[in-house]
């Protein structure tokens, strides 16, 4: 008598424990070996494409901040220096540190995120988030300080920043930049010599370094299959060149490389933030555009180095007081790419924490 | 033992057209917003004396240990997870566990923007938790579409789909307004009466 | 620092080796004829002098006359980059050679572009909407989607 088996599928759907957002996934499973992955996205699809073209440029500034939600500071970020790269406006010195040091206060509570909810992905059900919660609360509190909101700041303008810091302001950030060191070093204690995470992470879900320039990966998961390759080094923007940081690149492509690789780049955010405080001079923050602010016609494609990877924004203009078409480059989208190769072979298991180990954001990828 | 694999019977392209439709059937069938039950805000409320003291002991027991049902589903589901961290905990109203499954769960915090793809997730979800349940609508895109609105993939509100008792507004919300409409869901509770007219 | 290749030089040597493929080199990119892109493509990743193995950003702009299909490149051994474009003026029917066999990033990009402008682009193995469920009718993106 023959034994009789058919794969069948799985839906991974919309409302997951995964908490990374409405994704679906519809595995195709042989006995607990996955056979093929098909991700189905579209359930935050908000049109902001389309809303865009009929908002005005600093309209659009708020839109931008709901993309990636985890990292709002960034997107503001890329956004405004796409404009002014096509207007060729050119911002105050104090304006350009005040972004660098809230753009990297954003990496360090974007990468918290991603490697707390990695591990409960993992199965350390909420402690890690809520060790790393701790540090992120007392981020959010100095966001608040400066813009008065805990997630979706809409901070940065075109051609400068919004608000100026107030006294209390730069005390804080100096005891936090202090301590935080020391926060790192508890989580690489307690995490990075861990026996389950070793076994279940080491040589998981691994990424060979031509698949991942093929497929345009970027950011943590490009870096940690060996290719050096960080915007804020190869393509200069803001004023970035002046500070001195090192890049950490993984050797092997696994989810252990892509986790390591996050923690290291917290540290070197807080080097460049020391830097930049100790550097930030006086001065005006924003400079002062005729309303309505029109861009010359053209287009313009500028990129940034966010934390989950290479953020770009498309641009074209036909002189008038609203975009004609503006577009964004997700990271995560194309990230997500990759997610066919790196998880067929391996168990059902491993599949939830290879997908962690990507760190998508559900409001970048359907926009 | 030999073993016969067969091939899959039903390819992924035929799933998305069933679902496409039913998309387009909840789309059409919801352009009204269901009325909202507000009649709990009234100051005098008649109760049957034969009932009150178990009406206020079911009540008591009911509104403190609700147990909520995780559906972030945007920005705001990270206020959400905020107000249960250590800081704005809610473990102290009795509301430890955040449930993942709807058969388990009393109250469901919408947290996020709506859009019509995940609207018949959203009212499997809603129909399958058990009686007595309430709904909490949290945020500016769940109350009323927000900045989306008029977006062509957004549901404009959600009491166009599910029965809102409490709306809490903001964007994102901070964790003090959530405590606050968790708290108006707790009087909404006690309102309650188990007779049924 | 990437250097924006300059596109009259770009454009000169991309007509040495496949004459006729080039209509025009502005200052914002190279726009190609459509039927040649497949080969384009492919001497663009893989001659030395270019290498572009980076396909940074794929997408799609609706001129009122004609789509324009915009592919931004990027060489990470040279730290160079290039924009190129394809032009399509069919509204009804619109076709553009894929290139998901040169670079695996166009795979959901192009599925983007089909569902939200609806330019098909043949030769792509999985070709299905990606944001709006199936059923929708139209295509949002499009300047007369209102």
């Amino acid at each position: 008598m023959a034994l009789k088996t058919e794969p069948f599928i799985l839906n991974v759907g919309p409302q997951h424990p995964s908490t990374h957002g409405v994704f679906r996934m519809r595995v195709t499973l042989d006995g607990e070996v996955v056979v093929d992955v098909e991700p189905v996205i579209g359930y935050l699809h908000r049109g902001i494409e389309k809303l865009a073209e009929s908002r005005t440029y600093t309209q659009v500034i708020p839109l931008t901040d709901r993309l990636d939600y985890l990292a709002s500071m960034t997107n503001n970020f890329g956004y405004v220096l796409a404009v002014e790269k096509l207007a060729g406006i050119k911002v105050p010195e104090r304006a350009e540190h005040l972004r660098v040091i809230m753009a990297e206060l954003m990496r360090i509570s974007s990468h918290l995120m991603a490697v707390g909810f990695f591990l409960n992905d993992l199965g350390a059900m909420m402690t890690p988030v809520l060790y790393m919660w701790r540090e992120r609360e007392k981020i959010m509190d100095l966001f608040e300080m400066v813009c008065g909101q805990r997630l979706t700041y809409n901070y940065m303008r075109v051609g400068g920043v919004s608000h100026d810091i107030p006294e209390e302001f730069l005390p804080a950030l100096g005891r936090f930049v202090g301590e935080m060191p020391r926060f790192i070093d508890e989580y690489e204690q307690l995490l990075s010599q861990n026996e389950i995470l070793l076994a279940r992470t080491k040589g998981v879900g691994i990424l060979p370094r031509a698949t991942a320039i093929n497929i345009a990966a970027s950011g943590p998961v490009l870096r940690a299959s060996g290719v050096k390759w960080d915007i804020r080094k190869a393509d200069p923007y803001s004023i970035y060149e002046r500070f001195d940081f090192e890049v950490p690149v993984g050797m092997a492509g696994d989810c252990y490389d892509r986790y390591w690789v996050r923690i290291q780049e917290m540290r070197q955010s807080v080097r460049i933030i020391e830097q930049a405080v100790n550097q930030l001079p006086r001065g005006e923050i924003c400079i002062k555009l005729p309303k309505p602010f029109r861009l010359p016609s053209g287009e313009v494609y500028g990129h940034i180095e966010a934390p989950k990877g290479e953020l770009g924004f498309y641009l074209v203009s036909d002189n008038s007081i609203a975009p004609y078409r503006f577009h964004v480059r997700p990271p995560t989208l194309i990230n997500l790419t990759a997610l066919r190769d790196m998880v067929v072979g391996w168990k059902i298991a491993d599949l939830i924490v290879i997908f962690g180990s990507i760190d998508v954001c559900l409001g970048e990828i359907d926009r | 033992m030999e073993i016969e694999r067969r091939e899959l019977s039903l390819p992924g392209s035929y799933i998305d057209i069933v679902e496409g439709r039913e998309v387009e059937s909840l789309k059409e069938s919801c352009q009204q917003p269901i009325p909202d039950s507000d009649s709990w805000l009234e100051t005098e409320l008649r109760r049957n004396v034969l009932l009150t003291t178990v009406d206020y002991v079911i009540d008591w027991a009911r509104s403190r240990s609700v147990f909520p049902l995780m559906f972030g589903l945007a920005c705001c589901a990270f206020e959400m997870i905020a107000t249960a961290a250590s800081r704005f905990d809610i473990a102290r109203f009795g509301m430890d566990i955040f449930r993942w499954s709807p058969r388990q769960a009393d109250l469901m915090i919408v947290a996020g923007t709506i859009t019509w793809k995940m609207a018949p997730a959203v009212k499997l979800v809603y129909e399958q938790m058990a009686e007595p349940k309430w709904v909490i609508a949290m945020g500016a895109c769940a109350i009323s579409g927000g900045t989306f609105r008029e977006s062509y993939s957004v549901v404009p509100g959600l009491n166009r789909i599910v029965p809102v008792d409490v709306y809490v507004p903001g964007c994102p919300p901070r964790p003090e307004g959530l405590i606050h409409g968790i708290r108006l869901i707790h009087q909404k509770i006690s309102r309650d009466t188990i007779k049924k007219v | 620092m990437t250097v924006v290749l300059d596109y009259e030089a770009v454009a000169r040597r991309l007509s040495e080796e496949f004459p006729g493929s080039v209509m025009e080199s502005g200052k914002s990119g190279i726009v190609v004829k459509s039927e040649r892109l497949r080969e384009l493509a492919g001497f663009l990743r893989d001659s030395s002098e270019f290498e572009f193995d980076y396909l940074a950003n794929l997408t799609a702009v609706d001129y009122l006359d004609y789509f324009e299909v915009v592919y931004h490149l990027v060489s990470l051994t040279n730290n160079h980059s290039l924009a190129l474009k394809v032009r399509c003026t069919d509204r009804d029917k619109p076709v553009v050679p894929s290139v998901v066999d040169v670079w695996r990033a166009a795979d959901f990009q192009e599925r983007e572009v089909y569902d939200l402008m609806g330019i098909v682009f043949e030769g792509h193995p999985n070709l299905k909407r990606l944001f709006l469920w199936e059923g929708f009718i139209g295509h949002p993106l499009r300047k007369d989607y209102l």
